[in-house]
């Protein structure tokens, strides 16, 4: 490769075509451009004229310059120019590429994946082979040199890990390197770590090693501390630096579950400090929804502190009972559990009234030896339990003296009581007090330690049962149960059987009372929990956090011992997230409450590179295009300049003003639409047009348009009637009050018109309009819905206003207002046809009359099943679309048909007036007296 | 599987031009249907076998005309008159050389589309007044009236030609006919002018009508470009074309003269018309002119 400043060529020979390009200029130049062939009928006048100039025309200049430049830069580009050439590392025997990858490295993870490929290439070119190791998982079979091609394929698979990688790991891999020289490059996280000088030591033993650091040393965030009543924030960074700002935002659930940004604070690293401390103020509601905290723009896992239990702060409501006599405050059992409850919860005190409790809807309800509650009450308190609640009764002498769960096991009690209380050890009695016995395994409290020095003198008792053994959470040394619990609904009600205070018991007294406490998740856990406080509780993870600083969802379900966890040691084997055990959450943070960050320090000798090197780019790819562009442009200019381009031109103006004319469309679309409406009134009110609801289906639509077409036909030819080219109506949005008559071929799988369409329709049948059913299945007479048009009909037609319908009698008007008809075939014939019922069909034929004497008015609905319209169809030119039956027959009930749709329009336009006809002897007769 | 019939190419050819022709009548029908027949004083009395009015015998009429039946019933003299009926021999020309294939553009009709819709638009104006029209040309049709004529007419009208021009044959015309010769006249004007002259002779009178596309007469070429005749019989060569615009335009107005002298001198009438005016100027000119040759 031949090098010229930034530039770097690798096949340099090339550019010696660029000596042509004067040529290729002359050339050009003396060739001009092909002639157009054209067809010209007045060749024949042209016979014998003359060029008036011998020369043609010459290629215009800036067409060739266009060539010129596009030759040039297609020279360039195969002759291999690279920006930035990176010739100088040259390296021998294998090369060993050792990665941090620890949460660190994530903020400029593509930079180093870049580095790693970049180095890949290169030892692929000079096939060296190549091991690549990542320190946060150091791979377990030691170095594997394999060639590069191998590790590029797998290059995705090598990212950063959410934790620092373990010294003791790396010391046991470090241990077995190979013995033979190589070459190592390192990709450093930055940090300084216990680990690094042993490794840097064996590494340079065996060869080079070249060091590869970030821009920017990564800021993390410790752990949230709960500080009288807000969150306080500690920020690290590695070096000491000038005077930053990082903010930093506080990221929860919002009320409807989505992520949303809680709140927001600023950490300011002062010039020389590694450390910022901020506090953040939440709401405790908006506490409680908290789910990380994070250092804005960082994207590492350290920068992010997953919160648990520890920031949630429950409500607990006290409930005491009315103690008018005054106590010392130390006997009272209110003092314990306050001072046992307050600095981890929020706590609901002084108020006696569960109703008012229950309406700050607390997480835990503490029942202070209360045996009394009115039946209101405790369905309340049942219902909020069922609910999730969780209640916490004490004994006491009250529940001691009262009948309450005596009888049968009461709702509010998770156990069924004996008759009184004992006591044991007092002045009373006989025996020592007794101790409490280790907590069971499947216990809440298991691992929990019990002091030497709790004792029980008094308790209440349980009655015993078969349920009693898997109630109880806590019992004496004699197995009496000192603790129990029942489950009801989503909640649960536990039991101390002894009082708050220290009257019948010093547990009050003990530490153990307050890690009970926190164990029933009444007090949430301390935010720095002692491994022993953990101790003998599973943890399952339920979400894990990666190096990106991103939560996502536990990659495996395998449990975690609570003692491990509380040491909170991320590693692989204990990946950073959120840890669940029952109620109770957990948040392993990549950063922990005791994390410092350093600046790694490298020996003078190391060369140590950071990620500003400028990246090798070849510009073969932009030159290949922008030669291509130009022999691209050069075609159409060609064209032009011999002149056949003139018509695309035309197009091309066309085109524009296609897309000008597109534009003015939709900008005018409104007025379009406007005029649409204004058309389409127009065309329905210029002359009688018959109409047809469109279904949908085409073929349905296209006889129904067919069949009006015919019948509009026949109408202008036998009557006076002339109707116009029908038109398919749409219910949604067409106007219907043009129309005088709607048919209305319905499909089995018609679509239900909206409610504008109904209350359109309704409107259209109560001013007048006349809508003809058509089910086209012959079977609808008797409504039989024995067809699924027929019970689509019937699903269309219900929220229509259609009066009492009736068979059509054989006196109808729709008998005789043009023709006389005794049926009403159409492609079918047979089944009844149904119309509004009269309203005095009671009236007899008057005498000599042969009509009775109806109603006035059109019936707003036919319907029938005959499908008329395929009857009635013809083509555009004429011809009856749909074949009837054969011969003559049909001939005949294709006239009827007719006939009927004949009528059917002069029913409609004339309504009674046939039967007024009727009586016109009458009237001629009264006339004449 | 047999193979097809021999006279399958035949019939296709036959079919691909009756697919033409219903259209172009269509059109032609419609075209005539414009022109208002109200001047064309066909219906008048006339030598001829129809009877067409009587009236009263008026001084001058010779006595063997008075109609006695009639006037036998009346108390003055009537005379029968007959319709005149002095059926006119027409004979169309429309140039089927493929030089008439041409249009300058897409929304443009061809020249010979437009000459064959004239031409036979005119025949439906004259059959339809009761003249005899034929087709003059190599697959001549005798004058003849009535309806039929005029498929047969449309029939050979649509037929096709190799060369770029074709030269009018006039000769078979019967003396006292009339002619009518639309082309675009950019070929070789002698066979023309042997031909009307000599048809002027024999005292046929006629029009001309010259069918041009908007192009032959704007010429909006240039560049090196090569020229070729429809049939790419003839081909030029120019290296500047728009050199040649103004050397062109004065050859075709040149043109234009010569044929509208050959009209003058031989009594015809001479009438240019393109592609892009409407087809009813042409055909009431060519109307008017067959009248104007009559009178």
């Amino acid at each position: 490769m031949t090098v010229f400043g930034p530039l770097g060529f690798s096949t340099p020979w090339l550019l010696a075509a660029l000596v042509a390009l004067p040529v290729l200029w002359w050339l050009l130049r003396a060739v001009p451009p092909a002639p157009v062939r054209r067809r010209f009928p007045g060749v024949a006048l042209l016979l014998g004229l003359t060029d008036e100039r011998s020369e043609s025309d010459r290629t215009p200049w800036w067409l060739l310059l266009m060539r010129a430049l596009a030759v040039a830069a297609l020279i360039l580009a195969f002759s291999g120019p690279v920006l930035n050439p990176q010739t100088d590392r040259a390296g021998q025997g294998p090369l060993l590429i050792v990665a941090d990858a620890s949460w660190a490295s994530a903020r400029d993870w593509p930079a180093r994946r870049d580095r790693i490929s970049g180095l890949l290439g290169e030892a692929a070119r000079e096939g060296r082979p190549v091991a690549v190791a990542t320190l946060t998982e150091p791979p377990s079979d030691g170095v594997t040199w394999r060639s590069a091609d191998h590790w590029r394929d797998r290059i995705d698979a090598i990212a950063p890990r959410p934790w620092a990688p373990d010294d003791a790991a790396v010391a046991d891999w470090a241990a077995e390197l190979p013995e033979e020289s190589f070459e190592t490059f390192w990709l450093s996280d930055g940090l300084e770590r216990e680990g690094r000088a042993p490794l840097l030591e064996e590494l340079e033993s065996r060869g080079t090693v070249r060091v590869f650091e970030g821009a920017t040393a990564p800021l993390a965030l410790r752990p949230p501390q709960f500080v009288e009543g807000e969150i306080e924030l500690t920020a690290l960074r590695a070096g000491e630096g000038d005077a930053v700002t990082a903010e930093l935002s506080a990221i929860g659930r919002d009320p409807a579950g989505d992520e949303a940004e809680l709140g927001a604070a600023e950490l300011d690293f002062e010039a020389g400090a590694r450390d910022a401390t901020t506090t953040l103020s939440l709401q405790p509601e908006l506490r409680n929804r908290l789910t990380r905290l994070q250092i804005d723009g960082q994207n590492t896992a350290g920068a992010v502190s997953v919160t648990d239990d520890s920031l949630s702060r429950r409500q607990v409501a006290l409930i005491a009972p009315d103690t008018a006599e005054e106590r010392l405050e130390l006997l009272s059992p209110m003092h314990y559990l306050r001072e046992a409850l307050a600095p981890t919860s929020d706590l609901i005190d002084g108020v006696g009234d569960v109703d008012t409790v229950l309406q700050a809807s607390p997480d835990a309800i503490v029942l202070a030896d209360i045996a009394r509650l009115s039946e209101v009450e405790r369905d309340m308190l049942a219902d909020w339990v069922e609910d999730g609640g969780l209640l916490l009764r004490f004994a006491g002498p009250r529940l001691a003296a009262s009948d309450i769960s005596r009888a049968e096991r009461d709702r509010l009690m998770p156990v069924q009581l004996r008759e009184g209380g004992r006591s044991v050890g007092g002045v009373m009695s006989w025996g020592e007090p007794r101790r409490i016995a280790p907590f069971d395994d499947d216990s809440p409290f298991a691992g929990l330690r019990v002091p030497d020095d709790v004792t029980i003198s008094s308790q209440v008792l349980a009655d015993p049962g078969p349920e009693l053994s898997r109630s109880t959470i806590a019992s004496l040394e004699d197995g009496t149960p000192l603790v129990t619990r029942r489950e009801i609904g989503a909640g649960q009600v536990v039991l101390f059987h002894v009082t708050a205070s220290p009257d019948w018991s010093t547990l009050p007294l003990s530490g153990l009372f307050v890690q009970m406490l926190e164990r029933l998740a009444i007090g949430a856990g301390s935010a720095d929990p002692a491994p022993e406080d953990m101790a003998g509780m599973l943890w399952e993870p339920v979400q894990h956090l990666d190096a990106f600083g991103t939560l996502g969802p536990a990659e495996t379900s395998a449990g975690v011992d609570g003692a491990e966890l509380a040491e909170g040691r991320a590693g692989p084997d204990l990946r950073p997230g959120i840890y669940a055990h029952g109620d109770r959450s957990f948040a392993l943070n990549a950063v922990g409450r005791e994390t410092e960050l350093a600046a790694a320090t490298w020996p003078s000798s190391i060369e140590v590179t950071g990620a500003e090197t400028p990246r090798e780019v070849s510009l073969m790819p932009p030159l290949l295009l922008a030669g291509l562009g130009l022999l691209l442009a050069d075609i159409l200019a060609a064209l032009f300049v011999t002149g056949r381009l003139r018509p695309a031109a035309g197009t091309v103006a066309r085109g524009a003003a296609g897309i000008a004319a597109f534009a003015a469309l939709l900008l005018a679309a409104p007025a379009a639409e406007a005029d649409d409406a204004e058309a389409f009134a127009l065309r329905a009110t210029s002359e009688v047009v018959l109409a047809h609801v469109r279904t949908g289906d085409a073929r349905v639509d296209e006889i129904a348009e067919a069949g009006l077409r015919g019948l509009s036909t026949k109408l202008t030819r036998r009557t006076s009637v002339e109707p116009g080219e029908p038109i398919g109506v749409d219910l949604e949005s067409d106007e219907l009050a043009f129309f005088p008559m709607l048919y209305w071929p319905i499909t089995a799988d018609h679509p239900a018109p909206s409610d504008a369409a109904y209350n359109r329709l309704n409107q259209y049948l109560r001013t007048g309009g006349m809508i003809v059913f058509d089910t086209r299945d012959s079977d609808v007479a008797d409504f039989g819905s024995s067809t699924p048009e027929g019970r689509r009909l019937q699903e269309i037609a219900e929220p229509l206003d259609i009066p009492p319908l009736e068979p059509v009698p054989s006196d109808h008007v729709l008998t005789r207002t043009f023709y006389l008809l005794d049926g009403f075939p159409g492609r079918h014939e047979g089944r009844d046809v149904w119309v509004e019922q009269a309203e005095d069909a009671e009236e007899e034929t008057a005498e000599g009359m042969p009509f009775r004497r109806l109603n006035d008015g059109v019936t707003p609905v036919v319907i029938g099943g005959h499908d008329w319209a395929a009857a009635w169809a013809t083509d555009a030119s004429g011809a009856t679309m749909l074949p009837m039956q054969d011969g003559r027959a049909g001939t005949r009930q294709r006239e009827l048909a007719y006939r009927f749709g004949v009528n059917l329009v002069m029913h409609v336009l004339t309504g009674n007036y046939k039967s007024d006809q009727v009586h016109v002897p009458e009237l001629l007769e009264r006339l004449g007296q | 599987m047999s193979a097809a019939p021999p006279s399958l190419p035949l019939r296709e050819s036959a079919e691909a031009l009756a697919a033409a022709l219903p259209p172009l009548l269509a059109r032609a029908e419609a075209l005539a249907a414009t022109v208002v027949l109200g001047e064309h004083g066909r219906r008048r009395a006339g030598a001829g076998d129809e009877f067409w009015q009587y009236r009263a015998a008026m001084p001058g009429d010779p006595a063997r005309s008075i109609d006695w039946r009639r006037s036998a019933r009346s108390d003055s003299p009537f005379v029968r008159e007959r319709e005149w009926q002095a059926a006119q021999s027409i004979a169309l020309w429309v140039d089927p050389g493929r030089s008439m294939a041409f249009s300058g553009a897409a929304d443009r009709p061809e020249k010979g589309d437009r000459a064959r819709l004239v031409g036979l638009s005119l025949a439906v104006l004259l059959l339809r007044g009761g003249e005899r029209v034929g087709l003059a040309g190599p697959e001549a049709i005798a004058p003849r009236a009535g309806r039929n004529q005029l498929m047969r007419l449309g029939t050979a009208l649509v037929a096709g030609h190799d060369d770029d021009h074709a030269a009018p044959e006039l000769e078979l015309l019967p003396q006292g006919a009339r002619a009518v010769l639309i082309s675009d006249f950019l070929g070789a004007t002698e066979p023309l002018e042997a031909a009307v002259t000599s048809a002027a002779d024999r005292g046929i009178s006629g029009a001309v009508l010259q069918v041009l596309d908007p192009v032959e007469e704007v010429f909006p070429f240039g560049g090196r470009t090569v020229f070729e005749s429809m049939s790419g019989a003839l081909r030029f060569e120019t290296r500047q074309a728009d050199n040649l615009r103004t050397r062109y335009l004065a050859r075709l107005a040149e043109r234009k003269a010569a044929l509208e002298r050959l009209a003058r001198r031989t009594g015809w009438q001479y009438e240019c018309h393109h592609t892009d005016a409407a087809a009813l100027t042409p055909l009431v000119w060519a109307y008017h002119a067959l009248e104007r040759g009559r009178a």
